[in-house]
Protein backbone atom coordinates (compact mmCIF):
# COMPACT_ATOMS: atom_id res chain seq x y z
CA UNK A 1 0.00 0.00 0.00
CA UNK A 2 2.04 2.61 -1.30
CA UNK A 3 1.06 6.33 -0.22
CA UNK A 4 1.83 9.80 -1.90
CA UNK A 5 4.29 10.31 0.95
CA UNK A 6 8.16 8.95 1.76
CA UNK A 7 10.08 9.92 4.74
CA UNK A 8 13.29 11.58 5.08
CA UNK A 9 16.14 12.55 7.72
CA UNK A 10 17.77 15.86 8.79
CA UNK A 11 21.64 13.35 8.45
CA UNK A 12 22.50 16.31 10.86
CA UNK A 13 19.88 15.99 13.28
CA UNK A 14 19.98 12.53 13.81
CA UNK A 15 21.46 10.68 16.90
CA UNK A 16 21.11 7.37 15.50
CA UNK A 17 19.10 6.15 18.07
CA UNK A 18 17.42 3.50 16.22
CA UNK A 19 14.15 4.56 17.99
CA UNK A 20 12.26 4.44 14.32
CA UNK A 21 14.10 1.58 13.17
CA UNK A 22 11.43 -0.35 15.75
CA UNK A 23 8.46 1.13 14.33
CA UNK A 24 8.70 1.09 10.75
CA UNK A 25 6.10 -1.55 9.65
CA UNK A 26 8.24 -2.05 6.56
CA UNK A 27 11.62 -2.63 7.76
CA UNK A 28 12.18 0.42 5.72
CA UNK A 29 14.69 3.00 7.84
CA UNK A 30 17.93 1.87 9.46
CA UNK A 31 21.04 3.12 10.88
CA UNK A 32 23.81 3.73 8.67
CA UNK A 33 27.56 2.96 10.17
CA UNK A 34 26.16 4.16 14.18
CA UNK A 35 26.07 8.07 12.27
CA UNK A 36 22.10 8.62 10.84
CA UNK A 37 19.23 6.74 9.53
CA UNK A 38 18.51 6.23 6.26
CA UNK A 39 15.10 5.34 4.23
CA UNK A 40 14.69 3.53 1.51
CA UNK A 41 12.03 4.88 -0.36
CA UNK A 42 10.79 1.97 -2.11
CA UNK A 43 9.81 -0.03 0.54
CA UNK A 44 9.17 3.09 2.51
CA UNK A 45 5.01 3.58 2.53
CA UNK A 46 4.94 6.64 4.28
CA UNK A 47 2.83 5.77 7.38
CA UNK A 48 4.81 8.49 9.47
CA UNK A 49 5.11 6.10 12.55
CA UNK A 50 8.86 6.83 12.55
CA UNK A 51 8.44 10.26 12.70
CA UNK A 52 5.73 10.14 15.09
CA UNK A 53 8.29 8.38 17.59
CA UNK A 54 11.74 10.41 16.53
CA UNK A 55 13.32 11.91 20.02
CA UNK A 56 15.27 14.13 17.86
CA UNK A 57 12.14 15.28 15.73
CA UNK A 58 14.75 14.96 12.63
CA UNK A 59 12.15 12.75 10.08
CA UNK A 60 10.18 14.53 7.53
CA UNK A 61 7.09 13.55 5.19
CA UNK A 62 7.69 14.07 1.52
CA UNK A 63 5.25 14.18 -0.98
CA UNK A 64 6.66 11.93 -3.90
CA UNK A 65 7.69 13.08 -7.30
CA UNK A 66 4.34 13.02 -9.09
CA UNK A 67 2.57 12.24 -6.50
CA UNK A 68 0.75 15.27 -5.61
CA UNK B 1 5.60 -6.95 8.72
CA UNK B 2 5.92 -7.07 11.81
CA UNK B 3 9.65 -8.14 13.20
CA UNK B 4 9.89 -11.16 14.93
CA UNK B 5 10.75 -10.76 18.55
CA UNK B 6 14.56 -11.44 19.63
CA UNK B 7 16.16 -12.08 22.85
CA UNK B 8 17.25 -8.89 22.98
CA UNK B 9 14.18 -7.14 22.87
CA UNK B 10 13.19 -8.01 26.93
CA UNK B 11 16.23 -5.99 28.00
CA UNK B 12 13.97 -3.07 29.13
CA UNK B 13 13.90 -5.91 32.17
CA UNK B 14 17.56 -5.19 32.49
CA UNK B 15 17.51 -1.39 34.19
CA UNK B 16 14.63 -2.69 36.29
CA UNK B 17 16.71 -5.52 37.79
CA UNK B 18 19.95 -3.43 38.16
CA UNK B 19 18.07 -0.80 40.55
CA UNK B 20 16.41 -3.37 42.88
CA UNK B 21 19.71 -5.30 43.02
CA UNK B 22 21.60 -2.34 44.03
CA UNK B 23 18.47 -1.39 46.40
CA UNK B 24 19.20 -4.33 48.30
CA UNK B 25 22.83 -4.46 47.43
CA UNK B 26 25.09 -1.60 46.43
CA UNK B 27 27.82 -3.28 45.39
CA UNK B 28 25.85 -4.72 42.36
CA UNK B 29 26.41 -1.03 41.20
CA UNK B 30 29.40 -2.42 39.38
CA UNK B 31 27.58 -4.14 37.03
CA UNK B 32 26.36 -0.68 35.57
CA UNK B 33 29.91 -1.00 34.16
CA UNK B 34 28.26 -3.18 31.23
CA UNK B 35 26.31 -0.05 30.25
CA UNK B 36 29.01 1.88 30.20
CA UNK B 37 32.08 -0.28 28.09
CA UNK B 38 29.88 -2.20 25.56
CA UNK B 39 29.09 0.65 23.72
CA UNK B 40 31.95 2.08 23.72
CA UNK B 41 33.71 -1.08 22.68
CA UNK B 42 31.01 -2.13 20.38
CA UNK B 43 31.61 1.60 18.68
CA UNK B 44 35.49 1.09 18.54
CA UNK B 45 35.45 -2.10 17.44
CA UNK B 46 32.24 -2.90 15.31
CA UNK B 47 31.96 0.91 13.69
CA UNK B 48 28.50 1.21 14.70
CA UNK B 49 25.91 1.65 17.41
CA UNK B 50 24.15 -1.98 17.75
CA UNK B 51 24.31 -1.38 21.45
CA UNK B 52 21.56 1.65 21.07
CA UNK B 53 20.01 0.09 18.60
CA UNK B 54 18.92 -3.03 20.02
CA UNK B 55 20.72 -3.83 23.05
CA UNK B 56 20.35 -0.88 25.57
CA UNK B 57 17.78 -1.93 27.95
CA UNK B 58 17.21 1.93 29.35
CA UNK B 59 16.64 3.20 25.70
CA UNK B 60 13.78 0.17 25.49
CA UNK B 61 12.26 1.09 28.89
CA UNK B 62 11.31 4.41 28.24
CA UNK B 63 9.86 2.82 25.15
CA UNK B 64 7.94 0.01 26.91
CA UNK B 65 6.66 2.10 29.38
CA UNK B 66 4.81 4.53 28.04
CA UNK B 67 3.04 2.31 25.67
CA UNK B 68 1.89 -0.17 28.45
CA UNK B 69 1.15 3.19 30.73
CA UNK B 70 0.10 5.88 28.67
CA UNK B 71 2.48 8.20 30.79
CA UNK B 72 4.08 10.37 27.55
CA UNK B 73 2.57 13.31 26.20
CA UNK B 74 4.17 12.44 23.22
CA UNK B 75 5.21 15.87 21.99
CA UNK B 76 8.18 16.67 20.47
CA UNK B 77 10.67 17.94 22.57
CA UNK B 78 12.70 21.58 22.28
CA UNK B 79 15.14 21.55 19.32
CA UNK B 80 18.02 22.88 21.67
CA UNK B 81 17.67 19.39 23.94
CA UNK B 82 19.04 17.59 21.02
CA UNK B 83 21.84 20.18 19.24
CA UNK B 84 25.39 19.22 18.95
CA UNK B 85 26.32 21.82 21.50
CA UNK B 86 24.04 20.86 24.21
CA UNK B 87 24.99 16.84 23.45
CA UNK B 88 28.35 17.95 23.59
CA UNK B 89 27.99 20.08 26.74
CA UNK B 90 25.92 17.13 28.43
CA UNK B 91 28.62 15.01 27.54
CA UNK B 92 31.17 16.64 29.16
CA UNK B 93 29.71 16.91 32.46
CA UNK B 94 28.89 13.77 32.41
CA UNK B 95 32.29 12.52 31.95
CA UNK B 96 33.51 15.37 34.53
CA UNK B 97 30.75 13.82 37.33
CA UNK B 98 32.29 10.33 36.36
CA UNK B 99 35.59 11.91 36.69
CA UNK B 100 35.04 12.86 40.28
CA UNK B 101 33.51 9.26 41.15
CA UNK B 102 36.56 8.11 40.50
CA UNK B 103 38.93 10.72 42.07
CA UNK B 104 36.44 10.41 45.55
CA UNK B 105 36.97 7.10 45.23
CA UNK B 106 40.99 7.57 45.21
CA UNK B 107 40.79 9.40 48.42
CA UNK B 108 39.10 6.92 49.88
CA UNK B 109 41.54 3.95 48.85
CA UNK B 110 44.45 6.33 49.74
CA UNK B 111 42.78 6.74 53.36
CA UNK B 112 42.38 10.41 53.14
CA UNK B 113 38.60 10.46 53.05
CA UNK B 114 36.11 8.03 54.58
CA UNK B 115 33.19 6.07 52.97
CA UNK B 116 29.80 8.01 52.58
CA UNK B 117 27.05 5.59 52.24
CA UNK B 118 24.45 7.79 50.54
CA UNK B 119 23.05 7.87 47.25
CA UNK B 120 23.43 11.33 45.51
CA UNK B 121 20.38 12.25 43.48
CA UNK B 122 20.88 15.07 40.83
CA UNK B 123 24.49 16.11 41.50
CA UNK B 124 22.42 17.74 45.13
CA UNK B 125 20.58 15.49 46.99
CA UNK B 126 22.06 13.30 49.37
CA UNK B 127 20.12 10.33 50.68
CA UNK B 128 20.88 7.76 52.94
CA UNK B 129 21.04 4.15 51.60
CA UNK B 130 23.27 2.40 54.16
CA UNK B 131 21.24 -1.09 54.50
CA UNK B 132 22.98 -1.55 51.30
CA UNK B 133 26.04 -1.86 52.83
CA UNK B 134 27.68 -3.65 55.28
CA UNK B 135 30.49 -2.29 56.90
CA UNK B 136 33.56 -4.15 56.25
CA UNK B 137 32.16 -6.43 53.55
CA UNK B 138 34.76 -5.21 51.08
CA UNK B 139 37.25 -2.64 51.09
CA UNK B 140 35.65 0.62 51.14
CA UNK B 141 37.02 2.24 48.04
CA UNK B 142 34.76 -0.26 46.35
CA UNK B 143 31.96 0.20 47.96
CA UNK B 144 32.63 4.39 47.59
CA UNK B 145 32.70 3.61 43.59
CA UNK B 146 29.40 1.76 43.95
CA UNK B 147 27.58 4.42 45.79
CA UNK B 148 28.75 6.79 43.12
CA UNK B 149 27.99 4.58 40.11
CA UNK B 150 24.91 4.03 41.69
CA UNK B 151 23.73 7.51 42.29
CA UNK B 152 24.95 8.49 38.37
CA UNK B 153 22.38 5.83 36.76
CA UNK B 154 20.15 6.45 38.99
CA UNK B 155 20.32 10.16 38.54
CA UNK B 156 20.15 9.60 34.87
CA UNK B 157 17.57 7.20 34.75
CA UNK B 158 15.24 9.71 36.80
CA UNK B 159 16.12 12.50 34.01
CA UNK B 160 15.18 10.03 30.98
CA UNK B 161 11.63 9.08 33.08
CA UNK B 162 10.96 13.03 33.06
CA UNK B 163 11.65 13.73 29.67
CA UNK B 164 9.92 10.51 28.33
CA UNK B 165 7.37 11.87 30.36
CA UNK B 166 7.36 15.21 28.97
CA UNK B 167 8.22 15.11 25.18
CA UNK B 168 8.04 11.68 23.45
CA UNK B 169 9.43 8.72 25.05
CA UNK B 170 12.80 8.39 24.21
CA UNK B 171 13.80 11.67 24.48
CA UNK B 172 16.71 10.82 26.84
CA UNK B 173 18.02 9.14 24.21
CA UNK B 174 18.41 12.49 22.04
CA UNK B 175 21.41 13.76 24.84
CA UNK B 176 22.05 10.15 26.43
CA UNK B 177 26.13 10.94 26.66
CA UNK B 178 26.79 7.25 25.75
CA UNK B 179 24.55 7.57 22.65
CA UNK B 180 26.67 11.04 22.00
CA UNK B 181 30.09 9.49 22.53
CA UNK B 182 29.22 6.52 20.55
CA UNK B 183 28.06 8.43 17.46
CA UNK B 184 31.07 10.21 17.92
CA UNK B 185 32.71 7.06 17.87
CA UNK B 186 31.31 6.22 14.66
CA UNK B 187 31.53 8.89 12.70
CA UNK B 188 35.40 9.07 13.28
CA UNK B 189 35.80 5.61 12.19
CA UNK B 190 33.78 6.23 8.68
CA UNK B 191 35.17 9.70 8.01
CA UNK B 192 34.57 10.69 4.39
CA UNK B 193 32.29 7.50 3.38
CA UNK B 194 28.95 8.02 2.22
CA UNK B 195 25.79 5.36 1.97
CA UNK B 196 25.06 3.91 -1.26
S1 LIG C 1 7.21 6.47 7.04
FE1 LIG C 1 6.57 4.44 7.79
S2 LIG C 1 7.31 3.02 6.24
FE2 LIG C 1 8.39 4.94 5.88
S3 LIG C 1 10.29 4.69 7.01
FE3 LIG C 1 8.85 5.73 8.36
S4 LIG C 1 7.91 4.09 9.56
FE4 LIG C 1 8.91 3.14 7.77
S1 LIG D 1 14.63 8.05 15.68
FE1 LIG D 1 15.33 9.99 14.77
S2 LIG D 1 17.25 10.41 15.80
FE2 LIG D 1 16.80 8.27 16.22
S3 LIG D 1 17.86 7.17 14.56
FE3 LIG D 1 15.79 7.52 13.85
S4 LIG D 1 15.92 9.44 12.67
FE4 LIG D 1 17.76 9.32 13.93
S1 LIG E 1 21.16 6.78 23.57
FE1 LIG E 1 21.68 6.08 25.67
S2 LIG E 1 19.77 5.38 26.59
FE2 LIG E 1 19.41 5.62 24.39
S3 LIG E 1 19.75 3.59 23.56
FE3 LIG E 1 21.73 4.65 23.44
S4 LIG E 1 22.85 4.22 25.33
FE4 LIG E 1 20.69 3.62 25.61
Amino acid sequence: MASKFFAEVNRKRCVSCGACTRECPRGAIRVWKGRYSIVDPLLCIGCGKCKQTCPADCIELKLREGGA
Amino acid sequence: MTRKKRWYDYLWIWPILYFALGFFNILFAWLGMIDFLLPLFIAIIGGNKFFCNRLCGRGQLFAVLPRALKCSRQKPAPAWLSSRRFRYAFLLFFLTMFGNIVHQTCLVYGGAKSLSEVVKLFWTFRVPWDWAYTAGATSDWIAEFSFGFYSLMLTSTLIGLIVMALYRPRTWCSFCPMGCMTQLICEIKSRGEQPD
